[in-house]
């Protein structure tokens, strides 16, 4: 594995994004609106409901962290499919690039991406609503690193859906942290949930950081345990979509899918 | 040519669920030659200059490039190779600088930003550094990708009809500069084009392909004498349209 190899899918993105107004805003208008929406939201919870309750850790915090998986995700996700929209497949693999150099590029990039994303957040969220993210103690590692390592996993995931089936399986791409959020006990507890969907939670790691999380704010401690489950959970899904995306590329090799990308295959 | 084999394919076959597109290729291509690969449509041509660039995977059979099986040193014999071809389009996205920039640290570029500019001057892009390819006419887009084969001086460049699309003045230019490169490094050159004038101007030597299958192989300046017919496109036509008759001819 080639450090220069891994640069250089990492700086032909940068490249777009320092370029490009669009691409760059984009990084940045969805946190500022997601954070001043529920901000605003929040306080005016706190004014209605006259419960001494705080609604701002709670869904303020959720949102940010929450923003911070779809950030992760979705940094994975569009630097692929800024790849198959200018199909560089056939010049990136008739390179000398290995496909675990092409991932390693874009879960740098996401890293990058997703960063930025978040402290953009914590920042405006501290500044304008007075909710310091950072008050979550040295428990806020654990939470972002499942996060991190889950979104790198759906990214990756849907990296190797759109590889197999095509462009037009983009579809999937964009809501698929919506669909997962119901589950995931962003804005409530995961014990409200029908039993069914209690069983789907548990499957999610970043339920456990969302338990976390309320946990650590009411009573300041969280469940060890938890965490643990939720690592596991996250680095097992992470080897699976690793696994999924390569198996994905091996099929491309024998069908010629690489040479022929936009040709949709089933 | 009697240069070191550069390129070694042998019983190349590629099988596509009851397609067979490749069929018991082999042939070599030396140090210093420029070999053509011609045929019709759907001949194969493609699909072997996917399987040498490791895109697509062969259903049995072997390539050496420089003496490396593909199939166990793919990275480090693809530093060493590099191609053109009219559907491989560089990033429109990105400016001509940054394409190669990327391109160059992929390939491991020495002196990478030097190599650079000396490529911009070569292919009259110094105009276009900053512009982003896609804006590009057709004529200096193919002058981006041939800068971009070029860049990490193959050993082995492989060009998928490098001048289609191009004006005649611009066509010749740019088989020139390939001609002066294979001559000047001994680079290995396959060349697949449908224009025979080119190719008989340019090749050294040409493999004419059908059905997967090489059925002719020979000098190009020779080959239609030798088959009786009165050049190369007649030929190419007599195989694309009866290739049983040059098999059983070749018998």
């Amino acid at each position: 594995m080639k450090v220069r190899r891994i640069y250089a899918v990492c700086l032909r993105h940068f490249f777009l994004l320092r370029d490009s107004p669009q691409r760059f805003g984009i990084l940045f208008v969805h946190p500022i609106l997601d954070v001043v929406l529920w901000g605003f939201i929040t306080r005016y919870l706190d004014a209605v409901a006259h419960s001494g309750f705080t609604f701002v850790p709670i869904l303020l915090g959720a949102i940010v962290l929450w923003d911070f998986l779809v950030r992760v995700q979705q940094g994975v996700m569009l630097a692929f499919l800024e790849d198959v929209w200018s199909r560089n497949f056939l010049n990136y693999f008739g390179s000398p690039l290995t496909i675990t150099e092409y991932i390693a590029g874009l879960v740098v990039m996401s890293i990058l991406t997703s960063t930025s994303g978040f402290l953009l957040m914590a920042i405006l969220a501290g500044t304008l609503f007075g909710y310091r993210i950072f008050t979550l103690g040295i428990l806020l590692m654990p939470f972002l690193a499942i996060l991190f390592t889950f979104g790198l996993s759906i990214g990756i995931f849907i990296a190797g859906f759109v590889f197999r089936f095509g462009p037009a399986a983009e579809w999937l791409a964009w809501p698929i942290a919506f669909f997962l959020s119901p589950f995931a006990g962003v804005f409530y507890p995961i014990s409200i949930l029908p039993t069914p969907f209690q069983i789907v939670a548990k499957l999610i790691p970043a339920s456990y950081v969302f338990e976390g999380m309320r946990n650590v704010l009411s009573t300041r401690q969280t469940s060890i345990s938890l965490l643990l489950i939720g690592t596991t959970l996250a680095c097992l899904y992470l080897i699976l979509a690793y696994l999924f995306f390569v198996r994905t590329y091996r099929v491309a090799l024998k069908s010629g899918l690489i040479t022929r990308f936009s040709a949709e295959q089933v | 040519m009697d240069g070191e084999p550069i390129l070694q394919i042998a019983d190349l076959i590629k099988e596509y669920q009851r397609l067979r597109a490749v069929d018991h290729v082999s042939f070599t291509v030396k140090a210093g030659e420029i070999a053509g690969l011609l045929g019709p449509n759907g001949a194969g041509k493609t699909t072997i200059i996917s399987m040498i660039l490791g895109v697509l995977e062969p259903t049995s059979g072997t390539i050496i490039i420089s003496g490396k099986d593909i199939a166990q040193s793919r990275a480090a014999v693809m530093s060493k190779t590099n191609f053109a071809a009219v559907y491989a389009q560089a990033p429109g996205n990105l400016t001509v600088w940054q394409n190669l920039y990327i391109f160059g640290l992929l390939y491991g570029v020495a002196d990478l930003k030097n190599k650079i500019q000396s490529s911009l001057e070569e292919f009259s892009l110094v105009p276009f550094s900053n512009v982003r390819a896609g804006v590009l006419s057709s004529g200096e887009q193919t002058r981006l990708h041939r800068a971009k084969a070029l860049l990490n001086k193959p050993k082995l460049l492989l060009l998928d009809e490098p001048t289609a699309s191009l004006d005649p003045s611009t066509a010749h230019n740019i088989r020139e500069k390939i001609q002066l490169y294979g001559r000047s490094t001994s680079a290995a050159i396959l060349w697949t084009s449908h224009n025979m004038y080119e190719v008989e101007a340019v090749c050294d030597r040409v493999l004419f392909l059908s059905h997967g299958k090489i059925l002719l192989e020979g000098d190009p300046r020779r080959l239609p004498a030798e088959h009786g017919k009165r050049n190369l496109e007649e030929l190419f036509i007599a195989i694309a349209r009866e290739p049983l008759s040059l098999e059983l001819d070749g018998d």
